[in-house]
């Protein structure tokens, strides 16, 4: 492991392929590339390309059939689920398209919960601190079932920068929200992403998200047919 | 660990106030509730069933001996604070004017009797009332047969030995008046300190020696043990599990019905924690998801779900405990007011137990769940189709049969019952999954012409495949336990209750003379009684086994020894007995005597004659069919080859023997006969009748024993009626539990139709019409399994006959649809109620 890696990400003859009745169905096929780091990158392409396994296998939330991926310097395929938990809880930052926060948690608790699971030092304070930076410091006692679509991703962008991680991954970040609320979403995960000098790896259908990105690479049928 | 423990506190915090927990929570009240009140119940009505076998004694424990009793047994019981009385109980003859009856004297001292109460009356033919203090000295009370044959009347002087008496009540009932009929003459009671003045008790009079000792359980095992230590020669201890056949039948019955009825709560109690516990963990598997995401270990997910777990747990005992407790105290009240007698004391073990049960719940049915929680793949945050790998099959049930059987071996610790339940519940619940299965076949086949509704509902049966078979099983076993209850409530308890009806023989009339029993027959017929059956009976001693002597022969228990070297009652005759089932061998009125004596089997020579002996007395004194048993009738030996075995319900108040003989052996031997007679309360004058015209015969009032073991059963009836209560509780939350599982897509689902422009009603109607249709079908298969369980345990465990009740299918099917069709409605009303938007955003 080595903080000083110029590459954030990367996949190397990347495969999925999964058994069902119908027989093997290849989800990945050969998948190869690299992210420096601090850039933002877009995975793109059609519904069933891939993206979703695509994402799943980059940040060790799935296991490729075969190939590799390396993390900021460390190769997944050697980790188990625990070591690859705990490399998340480190070094990588999640916004789901669905929020996915845990409803039983205020937004301050949310925050809170991956600096705990990192023994991060004061992780009140610094949750405080990127709740106020993300414009919700007067909503942190709330339960996610007490904000808007908007405040609900703002906190969950918030947990995803709490604890500086190396690589923040966002699937389809602005896909439940209207286009107003989706922008300003999306101007703070640039901006918090360009202050913390993270690489931001980001699946979306939407080509204007696409466009304010570093790089595009872009699926096909499990199969990368372009990168730029 | 810390921070999953905190994390997992925090979290059931917030899930308990959002009402997440409320199912899990109730299952296991309910749980905790039910065995902890059954236990406490079934706890006192145990103590109380067991003090009434105690009163067959008239104490805990009773010495007896030709002896005096040495004085150190009783410093001994004193010593360990129990309380003791004495008795002296010998034969003499009690004058009245020129009249003179032989009699027995029952004189006893202060305390008599320690359990279990005497009734006296001022006269014959009045009701007795309970009496608090022994006989006064100068006073006897006398039995209404010794009444009648001296032709006496209260407050007459008699003379006994060298002292007078005057009778001071007539003697209704006494608690160690033993039910049977051997032995029997009138009674009297006197005033031990009356014994001395009459001279009757000398050196060599036959006086037996009684000490009575009774108190709490563990110092009176403790005086049975430090007894023993004694070594005294010629003392027999009789302790309660000795009582009277009769009794110790009711009581065992009794003790069966309770540990029946706790198991079935257990069982369903079990069924609801294991799936709201499924629940539980299914609607935790998104937070599992993502904290696994943000960097969790497995660690951290398990310890912050089992700390969920055990909390759960401990607040469901403590809760459950003290709703079981408080509902106990309840039912202590309404029950000792009609029990007549103080309940002792609960122990504290029920409390224990509804913890216990509570943490061997939560372990046997919730902890697979809970372990699968820990293998949720986190790329869930991503597709949430993706479900944790099933847990093994061996994990999932190996615990749940683990945990029910220790549990179910604590509360009932009978082994046959366990497996006859546990068996017919899992053998009912294949059939169930498998009907289940060919119900939603065949609906997957007709939602061609009906309705919208219809349709949608039996589609939806139809489309959950596998989880509507899970479903069908789980209302049918709740459903199944109930009816069980109702067969065991309804058709065994009345079959046990019948064997005791009003009609059943409350009078034995004996020493009845071969010239007596034409005349006495015709006297019974005239006072408008039933026509006796005399039974001959003939008093001898067995001699010789297969010619040896049977004071050398060897016995494996001292019951045997005893039976055979004493005088017996025999009998002779060519019908069996309607109470006796000849178990082994050939009764001889069914079979030819040569074929029989050929299929004895025996290499032993055999004897003209044939007996049957009653099977138990048969084992302990090692006789095998084919022995041929010499006995001694009046100084003429007898010998007959035993060809039959038989069973014998020593409970039918008939007159039994142990051993009957072929009529050619004792046709011709002395004989008196014996009969029994139902005697109700308005035909009681015919007895006094009876017992002036022929003074000699013995009539034996078992009215009072008959009572005795009637209050056993209904005490027993009571408390199943009261458990059974609690169980409908359990099966309701079942119930609940099951519907409450699919909840989550049903809301969702309803949502979607009521977005796609379906009617409100349109929606409940579809609910309705799949949840009465799976309502059905597990009330007609539940009422299969409870024909089976309910037929195995009536002729299994309680010795009765089987009976095929059709309104269980009837009423099984009806509610079957109706309970489960109303609380799926109920249950699912929220769904059908928020509104769309709420769920779909």
């Amino acid at each position: 492991m080595t903080t000083t890696n110029p590459l954030a990400l990367n996949a190397v003859a990347l495969s999925k392929q999964v058994t069902s009745p119908e027989g093997t169905l290849t989800i990945l096929d050969g998948v190869s590339f690299a992210i420096e780091r601090g850039c933002s990158v877009a995975i793109c392409g059609p519904s069933g390309a891939g993206k979703s396994t695509l994402l799943a296998l980059m940040a060790g939330l799935d296991s490729a059939t075969s190939g590799e991926i390396w993390l900021d310097g460390t190769e997944l395929g050697g980790l188990d689920e625990d070591g690859r938990a705990a490399l998340r809880a480190h070094r990588v930052g999640f916004v789901f398209q669905s929020f996915h926060l845990v409803p039983s948690l205020t937004a301050l608790e949310n925050v809170m919960l991956p600096l705990e699971l990192d023994d991060s030092d004061n992780p009140r304070t610094r949750a405080l601190e990127i709740l106020d930076s993300v414009g919700l410091a007067a909503r942190t006692s709330h339960y996610p079932h007490q904000l808007s679509g908007g405040e609900k991703q703002r906190v969950a962008i918030a947990r995803a920068f709490a604890g500086h991680p190396t690589v923040l991954f966002a699937d389809e970040p602005t896909g439940n929200l209207d286009t107003a609320t989706g922008d300003t979403v999306v101007d703070l995960l640039f901006s918090l992403n360009q202050q913390q000098q993270a690489t931001l790896v980001l699946v979306t259908h939407d080509e204007t998200l696409a466009a304010r990105c570093d790089r595009r690479i872009r699926l096909a049928a499990g199969k990368l047919v372009a990168s730029d | 660990m810390v921070k999953a423990v905190k994390f997992g506190l925090r979290s059931l915090w917030r899930d308990a106030r959002a009402g997440e927990l409320a199912v899990l929570l109730a299952a296991l009240i309910v749980a905790a509730g039910t065995v902890t009140a059954i236990g406490f119940l079934t706890d006192r009505i145990n103590q109380a069933v067991q003090r009434q076998a105690s009163e067959v004694l008239a104490a805990d424990v009773r010495l007896r001996s030709a002896q005096p009793i040495a004085p150190k047994v009783f410093a001994t019981a004193d010593r360990l604070g129990l309380n003791s009385a004495r008795i002296l109980n010998f034969p003499s003859v009690v004058y009245f004017g020129d009249e003179s009856v032989l009699a027995t004297i029952q004189a006893v001292s202060d305390g008599y009797p320690l359990r279990g109460e005497v009734r006296i009356a001022p006269n014959l033919g009045q009701a007795g009332t309970k009496v608090d203090a022994i006989v006064p000295s100068g006073s006897v009370w006398f039995d209404s047969a010794l009444l009648a044959r001296l032709d006496a009347e209260p407050a007459d002087v008699i003379e006994i030995g060298a002292s007078t008496f005057t009778i001071g009540a007539i003697l209704t009932f006494r608690p160690d008046q033993s039910p049977g009929f051997s032995g029997f003459s009138p009674t009297l009671i006197m005033n031990i300190d009356d014994v001395p003045a009459t001279q009757l008790v000398q050196e060599g009079s036959r006086v037996q020696h009684y000490a009575l000792i009774a108190g709490p359980q563990a110092s009176v095992e403790r005086f049975i043990s430090e007894f023993s230590a004694l070594k005294i020669e010629g003392v027999r201890l009789q302790s309660r599990g000795d009582a009277g056949n009769q009794l110790n039948n009711a009581i065992d019955r009794a003790g069966r019905f309770l540990g029946l009825a706790s198991l079935i709560s257990l069982l369903l109690a079990a069924v609801a924690v294991a799936m709201s516990a499924r629940r539980y963990a299914y609607r935790r598997l998104d937070t599992a998801a993502l904290m696994k995401t943000i960097g969790a270990s497995q660690r951290f997910i398990l310890t912050s779900a089992l700390t969920q777990i055990l909390v759960i747990g401990v607040i469901a005992s403590v809760i459950g405990a003290a709703l079981g407790f408080a509902a106990e105290r309840i039912l202590t009240t309404i029950l000792a007011d009609l029990l007549q007698d103080d309940l002792p004391g609960a122990s504290f073990a029920p409390f224990v137990l509804g913890f216990g049960t509570v943490l061997i719940l939560l372990v046997g049915f919730a902890l697979p769940a809970i372990l699968r929680l820990g293998h949720t793949p986190p790329a869930r945050v991503l597709r949430k189709d993706l479900l944790p790998a099933p847990t093994s099959a061996f994990i999932t049930y190996g615990f749940a049969v683990l945990a029910l059987g220790g549990l179910v071996y604590w509360s009932v610790r009978d082994l046959p019952l366990l497996l006859v339940i546990l068996g017919g519940t899992a053998i009912t619940g294949l059939v169930l999954f498998g009907v289940g299965r060919l119900l939603v076949f065949l609906l997957s086949k007709r939602t061609g012409r009906v309705g919208v509704a219809w349709r949608y509902g039996l589609a939806n049966i139809a489309r959950r495949g596998t989880e509507s078979a899970v479903q069908i099983v789980a209302f049918g076993l709740g459903l199944m336990v109930l009816l069980v209850l109702t067969i065991v409530h309804n058709d065994l308890l009345r079959g046990w209750r019948a064997t005791l009806d009003a009609t059943v023989s409350n009078q034995f009339i004996i020493n009845i003379q071969p010239d007596e029993a034409k005349g006495l027959v015709e006297l019974i017929e005239n006072e408008g009684l039933t026509t006796p059956e005399l039974v001959p009976l003939v008093r001898a001693r067995m001699t010789h086994v297969d010619g040896v002597a049977v004071k050398e022969r060897q016995y494996d228990a001292p019951r045997g020894r005893r039976l055979a070297n004493r005088d017996a009652n025999l009998t002779y005759g060519n019908n069996l007995p309607a109470s006796n089932t000849i178990v082994e061998g050939d009764w001889w009125g069914t079979i030819g005597s040569e074929k029989m004596l050929a299929s004895s089997g025996s290499t032993m020579p055999t004897a003209e004659h044939h007996v049957s002996i009653e099977v138990e007395a048969a084992r302990s004194m090692n006789i095998e069919l084919g022995n041929v048993l010499t006995i001694n009738v009046a100084g003429t030996e007898i010998s007959a080859t035993v060809t039959s075995l038989r069973e014998v319900r020593w409970d039918s108040f008939e007159p039994n023997f142990f051993m009957v003989f072929s009529p050619s052996a004792l046709a011709e031997a002395p004989q008196t006969y014996i009969t029994s007679l139902n005697v109700s309360d308005e035909q009681r004058p015919a007895l006094r009748t009876l017992v002036r015209a022929y003074p000699g015969v013995s009539i034996i009032d078992i009215e009072a024993a008959l009572d005795q073991v009637r209050r056993v059963i209904d005490k027993a009836v009571l408390a199943v009626q009261v458990v059974f209560l609690f169980t409908l509780l359990a099966g309701v939350v079942v119930l609940f539990a099951a519907v409450q599982s699919t909840l989550d897509e049903r809301r969702y689902e309803s949502a979607l139709l009521r977005t796609f422009g379906a009617k409100r009603r349109t929606v409940f109607a579809g609910l309705a019409t799949e949840f009465t249709m799976l309502g059905f079908a597990s009330g007609i298969f539940a009422a299969l399994g409870a024909t089976i369980v309910g037929g195995l345990a009536a002729t299994q465990l309680f010795n009765m006959p089987l009976t095929i009740n059709p309104w269980l299918w009837v009423v099984g099917a009806f509610a079957g649809a109706v309970i489960v069709g109303v609380s799926g409605i109920i249950a699912t009303r929220s769904a059908v109620e928020t509104s769309p938007m709420t769920i779909l955003r």
